[in-house]
């Protein structure tokens, strides 16, 4: 098929990638956790990296934040190696952590200032507060903090720094519908500023509502990788078409669903056919069927 | 509005001594609003004092030197110890345990910055800490004080080594031991035997002499003698193992401690909790 091939890559973009990675590997006591990912984040661009718990997409993501050692294969993140890069690479990436990192008895404005003197260039404190709507929280002990809020002066301690690249584990885990939805947005409003968000995540609507590319990974192997809409190409072009006869439900799964539908309406001429219904499988459909065919193949 | 007021754009983040007095703040700070340990490092020494003075009332340890003279200096030495080792080995197995060390290593904390917070915070607690212990001492056990400038010379160079040495091996303890848990019953264990050994409790020339021996090998021992040689006239010193003062020695243990517990940090200090 000529029509899928890629036209070759111009050099002045080759750099323009935020992630590439190659083979990454990492066992922990003989185990393979992360078995041979490659992977690339394209700037601007909000990737999903998605998996249900214990697939590797943590591990993944701190070895491209610096955090942990890669056993195998090659990781570039805003083109330097994250096992060498120094502090001013680290001022140009920005992580989304589990902890303020300055304990509980600060008030959110005080956090937000002492960590701005971290950063080359910081946002000010001011347009920190209010674009992630903790204005009137301010003067608030980090202690006193709704879960959701606690999540949002996480959310600006990350971005603080004017990050190039952020890095969002699970974010939304633990929160109420509501707060999810405001995190979308203040996900949202990040990447029309181009920033580039690589987030991991084991909820499927989050992955479809923020990503621009999907990353399924099971058994520590990216399985595949594509818009949400196109995700697990082939899986998704099977149509299961479902009708009723002499009182029996039947189905079929075929690629060709209008050359089934044809014939049930050659052998039903008087008009209806009873109980039709023709269904393309659901992302979730092809989520579980990727995640399925990767664990049940170990290398 | 001149020219200068306006920052240059800045490429390079800040330098990690910048970093590290904006950490000394922000330790402060947390250290002021957490009052168990506020009222543990000023009212613990304190209360040594008043339950020695209570035991020994106005006996005599050499002609002239009374008990709560002899124990102000020990009593002094725990509490440096107390503020940099015990509080800092603690502090930072909880500050790893809680995820705020792997949230700083995100953020590319150098790690001297790291310590030039602690051993910060450090020094001003443990002065607060002395001048209050040193006030009650001279106010409410009328202990004479030293008034020449040599004697508070001294009295500066072994707080300075002491809180050093005391915050790198805090610092150093905290990267050995695995979890807050295990490093808040062990530290204070350890603090415990230390000041046993070391003759905070005793009067030194009653130790036994392996005991004296085996103290000698940590730096509370020296700081306790420093601590003697200015607060005890020199007519005192006979009743040292050695019958000296031994300032040089003491400052060379000393010295060499914060040199080792340096190494040690520069090479195990972790943000994580071992995976």
């Amino acid at each position: 098929m000529t029509a899928t091939q890629t036209a070759p890559v111009p050099p002045a973009l080759v750099h323009d990638e935020a992630v590439r990675v190659r083979g990454l590997a990492k066992r922990y006591s003989g185990r393979a956790v992360v078995d041979g990912i490659d992977l690339d984040v394209r700037r601007g661009e909000v990737f999903a990296l998605l998996g249900p718990n214990g697939a590797g997409k943590t591990t993944t993501v701190e070895i491209l934040e610096g955090v942990r050692r890669r056993d195998g294969g090659e990781a570039s993140v805003l083109g330097a190696d994250p096992a060498q890069a120094g502090r001013a690479w680290r001022d140009r990436i920005g992580v989304v952590g589990q902890s303020t990192g300055a304990g509980n008895a600060l008030t959110v404005r005080e956090t937000l200032d002492h960590f701005a003197r971290y950063h080359a260039t910081p946002v000010p404190t001011g347009e920190l507060l209010a674009d992630v709507g903790l204005a009137d929280a301010a003067r608030q002990r980090v202690t006193a903090l709704s879960g959701g809020q606690r999540r949002r002066l996480e959310v600006a301690l990350g971005v603080q720094g004017r990050p190039e690249l952020l890095f969002l584990d699970e974010p939304t885990t633990g929160m109420d519908p509501v707060a999810r939805r405001q995190f979308w947005t203040l996900v949202e409003g990040l990447r029309e500023r181009g920033t580039t968000v690589l987030l991991t995540t084991h909820y499927l609507d989050e992955a479809a509502h923020l990503a621009d590319r999907v990353g399924v990974v099971s058994a520590g192997r990216l399985v595949d990788v594509a818009p949400p809409a196109e995700l697990g190409g082939a899986l998704r072009s099977e149509a299961t078409v479902r009708w009723t006869e002499d009182g029996a439900p039947r189905s079929v799964v075929t690629a060709e669903p209008a050359a089934v539908l044809r014939d049930l309406l050659a052998a039903h001429p008087a008009g209806e056919v009873p109980g039709l219904t023709v269904t393309r499988p659901g992302l979730e459909d092809v989520y579980l069927r990727l995640v399925a065919v990767a664990q049940e193949d170990p290398r | 509005m001149t020219a200068t007021a306006v920052p240059a754009p800045l490429s390079a983040p800040p330098s990690a001594l910048s970093v590290g007095l904006a950490r000394i703040g922000l330790e402060l700070r947390l250290y002021a609003r957490d009052p168990g340990q506020v009222a543990f490092s000023f009212a613990y020494p304190v209360i040594m004092l008043v339950i020695f003075g209570s035991v020994f009332g106005d006996e005599e340890v050499v002609p002239g030197v009374g008990f709560r003279q002899y124990f102000l200096a020990g009593i002094a030495a725990t509490g440096v110890m107390l503020t940099s080792f015990q509080a800092v080995g603690t502090g930072v197995t909880e500050e790893r345990d809680r995820g705020d060390l792997a949230r700083l290593q995100t953020l590319g904390t150098p790690a001297l910055a790291y310590g030039i917070g602690k051993a910060g915070q450090v020094v001003v607690t443990t002065v607060a800490q002395l001048a209050v212990l040193l006030a009650v001492a001279a106010y409410a056990y009328d202990v004479p004080m030293p008034t020449e400038a040599s004697r508070w010379l001294t009295f500066a160079w072994v707080v300075v080594l002491g809180i050093l040495s005391g915050t790198v091996l805090g610092l150093a303890v905290a990267s050995v031991v695995g979890s807050a848990r295990s490093a808040s019953a062990g530290i204070p264990a350890l603090a415990v035997v230390l000041q046993f050994l070391s003759g905070v409790f005793f009067i030194d020339s009653d130790l036994p002499r392996w005991m004296d021996q085996v103290a000698a090998l940590f730096p509370l021992t020296w700081m306790v003698q420093g601590m003697r040689s200015v607060f005890l006239p020199d007519s005192a010193a006979v009743a040292e193992q050695a019958g000296s003062w031994e300032h040089g020695t003491t400052a060379l243990v000393l010295a060499a401690w914060v040199i080792i517990g340096t190494v040690v940090c520069a090479r195990t200090f972790r943000w994580r909790r071992a995976a």
